[in-house]
């Protein structure tokens, strides 16, 4: 009941040995192993032996720890994806590519603009671009890193901020970029610059702040602090709930405590 | 891969005859029941903490009798990775002022506020700088931002309800009165929050929450903090210095009894180098990756509670660890998806949660230890959980209800990251449920502290999820990326205080790791197990077993 063993891949009685989950040839650098066909290329790894350090990180998708590139052998194309998220198939060539030099501009957010010029200064690079698209075909998370790209070299950084906001930084587009640029780091730059200066600024986060800083809610929460169990109960009980999905505009019966 | 296989499709056409009823009811604000205090009480005799077996005593430390999962136990009740005897202390490979272990949420926020104060640090983490379960963290953060409906107020009695009552009221104080600093901090970083047009942060539910102040940026909330946070450390290369693949294996202190550094394990060349520092703060993050009771778990590959092992042995005491937050939906099919995180959101954006007959069993907003204990019952007690080929069970999350609800395209916009995978999976998860099982994801506990995040060590400070008392016994959505911003920073802001005003130059050592060995042995404890664990083990045992001159300390060859 929703147990499993301590290792992630299929135990015996789950199948692995009595035929139930087929195994298929994987060439891990090269090199051939037959592996279950549901496992994905990470644990296809360690299926085979390995024992990870590199090339793992949050097994889920989003950490950016193991770019993969693979090919078969009757393809041109090489392909790529997360070896977490990648389920294996037969005569796969792979291997992991858990780093890729890629510079990195320093900047003081608070110096810079979010403009065009901002962008070119801390990336030159970016005028390099000659929109091949190989970095599109790179990207494990679908992103349209050639078009974020072309909007940074036009300085559109909402395009940008936009776009690669699925990114995960795993840095297969920086390996495979003929003019060796660094996009993700770019879009980076872009993102932040586009939540700082361009997506407006919440004001009634500035206002709470204040009201905090104000003392306000001080003899309040002491009280709450002080109170016993059974009075914090009653009053946890007596909470007026928000209607989920109630808009801006919905007040509490109660005041006394906003 | 082909999407569900027919059997599971058969059983989705019955979730597919409830649903128009169910939002009907949903548009008319018609909830299935909450269930009160008195009932969550009896339901929660089915969540995994319950089990009086799946722990035991502590037989050494300052916990000694303390009852909590063997899977800890096993750590505390360890020896050390090295002998201290061979380790030179008089060999320092590098000083700092402050020194922190953990490359996570709050060690990163740590090393912005302690470099703010004019400290030199140093990161040390085991894999590389954001590898942590900040990364993961996809619903939201909350605080009480909205002065017209909401304050802090209200959202310390979410946390303290959500906690059971038991936490440490000045923590949860902390918590929730720093909360909207926090959200304007990351929000003048650069922070992707959604808004509306007029800078309105959007808002939402949590289980548990009385407000709607969870605020997030798509599905993807934790990766989008721990990615700007540790853009900003990068910025300040000159005085942030990132150790990756150096996981702590002891503390160090000195002869006044204070924390000054800490020994390292080269997870590559597989030598052992020290710091010294004049603070050290431990991020270090939970423990999922125990797999406590053999569950299955959303946590990061790192997440071994390295942190616990190592402060316990140098006198840090222990506390709520007897409580583990399972994640109510974690995904049970495909295979290959198993224990990945379902954020709560889903449920927030009106998600129900429903058996194999497609009939709802509990209100999809319960606090998670609640929610957790409710699908474990209906699929064990009740017999109406949905077996997948593979042998496992679970409940249905209609995920398709929130296009329903909200207008098509909404789960697609809101949740990139889950469309994403599932397409890969060939299943459109705003047409079709997903099948989810409660999952192991979050250390309620863990070493005192206090508001301050000092321990009883003077210059060991902590944050993050190592600590204790925050959440009491059961942490809410949305306040564990909010827990980690506001105790990293304070942890860091300690950290660089107390480097300059009060650390003291002694001898160093690492007597307490030999007395703590000494210990074990009084307590008649023989063994060769050894902790910090540092990586869980997930290589193949059939290969192991033919890795005849392969020497193994633990976990790690």
């Amino acid at each position: 009941m929703g147990k499993r063993t301590r290792k992630d891949f299929p135990t015996k009685e789950e199948g692995r040995g009595n035929g139930e989950i087929p195994k298929v040839p994987v060439f891990i650098m090269g090199k051939r192993y037959e592996v279950p066909a549901s496992l994905t290329i990470q644990k296809a790894f360690e299926y085979a032996g390995y024992q990870l350090i590199r090339g793992c990180g949050c097994r889920g998708g989003i950490c950016g720890a193991c770019g993969t590139v693979y090919r078969f052998p009757d393809s041109h194309k090489i392909e790529v994806g997360l070896a977490c998220q990648t389920v294996v198939r037969p005569n796969m060539y792979l291997t992991m590519i858990p780093f890729f030099p890629a510079n990195r501009a320093i900047y003081d957010l608070e110096e810079i603009r979010p403009d065009l010029e901002s962008m070119i200064k801390l990336y030159p690079d970016v005028m390099r671009c000659v929109q091949c698209n190989t970095c599109t075909k790179s990207c494990p998370m679908d992103i349209e890193v050639m078009d974020y790209m072309a909007a940074a070299m036009r300085g559109d950084l909402t395009k940008v901020a936009k776009l690669s906001f699925d990114c995960v930084m795993c840095g297969l587009c920086a390996s495979r970029c003929p003019t060796e640029i660094a996009q993700y780091h770019i879009a980076i730059l872009a993102r932040r610059l586009y939540g700082k200066y361009i997506l407006p600024k919440s004001e009634h986060t500035d206002a709470m702040v204040k009201r905090i800083e104000e003392g306000r809610y001080d003899s309040m929460l002491n009280n709450l602090m002080k109170a016993d169990e059974d009075k914090l109960k009653r009053l946890y009980n007596e909470r007026e709930i928000e209607p989920e999905g109630a808009g801006e505009d919905w007040k509490p019966k109660d005041s006394q405590y906003l | 891969m082909a999407g569900y296989p027919p059997e599971l499709k058969r059983l989705i056409k019955k979730v597919e005859e409830t649903r128009p009823a169910r939002v009907e009811r949903k548009k008319r604000g018609e909830e299935f029941p909450m269930l009160s205090l008195r009932e969550r009480e009896e339901r929660l005799k089915f969540h995994p903490d319950y089990k009086g077996e799946s722990r035991r005593e502590i037989r050494v430390g300052p916990n000694k009798g303390y009852a909590i999962p063997h899977e800890i136990v096993d750590l505390l009740e360890a020896r050390s990775r090295v002998d201290p005897d061979q380790i030179d202390l008089s060999a320092i490979n590098h000083e700092t002022d402050v020194l922190i272990i953990g490359g996570g949420g709050a060690g990163t926020a740590a090393a912005l506020f302690a470099q703010e104060r004019g400290a030199k640090v140093i990161i040390a983490t085991k894999l590389r700088h954001g590898d942590a379960n900040t990364m993961m963290a996809e619903g939201g953060i909350q605080g009480a931002t909205k002065r017209s409906k909401d304050s802090p107020y209200f959202h310390y009695l979410d946390v303290m309800g959500g906690g059971h009552f038991k936490n440490t009221p000045e923590l949860a104080y902390t918590l929730v009165i720093e909360a909207p600093k926090v959200i304007a901090w990351l929000e003048s970083m650069g922070m992707m929050f959604d808004k509306s047009r007029d800078g309105t942060m959007l808002t939402l539910h949590g289980g548990g929450t009385c407000r709607q102040r969870m605020h997030y940026a798509a599905d993807i909330t934790g990766a989008e903090i721990m990615r700007t946070l540790r853009d900003e450390a990068r910025n300040r290369i000159e005085d942030i210095r990132v150790f990756e693949f150096s996981a702590a294996v002891e503390l160090i202190l000195n002869e006044h009894g204070h924390c000054a550094g800490a020994v390292f394990y080269n997870m590559e060349t597989e030598e052992y180098f020290s710091v010294k520092a004049k603070a050290v703060i431990v991020a270090t993050g939970g423990s999922g990756r125990l797999h406590y009771q053999g569950y299955m778990t959303t946590n990061h590959y790192g997440a071994t509670a390295d942190g616990l092992v190592i402060g316990y042995r140098a006198g840090v005491r222990l506390c709520f660890l007897h409580t583990y937050q399972y994640h109510p939906t974690g995904v049970v099919y495909p295979e290959q998806a198993e224990g990945l995180l379902i954020t709560e959101k889903f449920r927030g954006a009106g998600a129900n949660v429903l058996n194999v007959d497609g009939e709802q069993f509990v209100n999809e907003r319960e606090p998670r230890d609640v929610e957790s204990a409710s699908v474990i019952r209906e699929c064990t007690t009740v017999g109406k959980g949905v077996s997948t080929p593979t042998g496992k069970v679970g409940v249905w999350l209609d995920s398709p209800m929130i296009d329903v609800l909200r207008g098509e395209g909404t789960a697609q916009r809101e949740f990139p990251g889950k469309h994403i995978l599932f397409r890969r999976y060939e299943i459109d998860i705003s047409k079709e449920p997903i099948l989810v099982y409660p999952t192991l994801h979050y250390q309620n506990g863990g070493l005192e502290f206090t508001p301050k995040c000092e321990t009883v060590i003077p210059g060991l400070f902590i944050a993050g999820e190592v600590t204790g008392g925050i959440h009491g016994e059961n942490r809410l959505m949305g306040n564990s990326l909010l827990d980690v911003c506001v105790f990293g920073r304070i942890a860091g802001e300690s950290g660089a205080v107390y480097a300059k005003e009060r650390a003291k130059e002694g001898r160093l050592t690492l007597e307490h790791v030999k007395k703590y060995h000494r210990e074990l042995e009084e307590a008649g404890i023989v063994t060769d197990r050894v902790a910090p664990m540092l990586l869980p083990d997930y290589s193949n045992p059939e290969v192991r077993e033919r890795q005849l001159t392969a020497h193994y300390v633990g976990t790690i060859r």
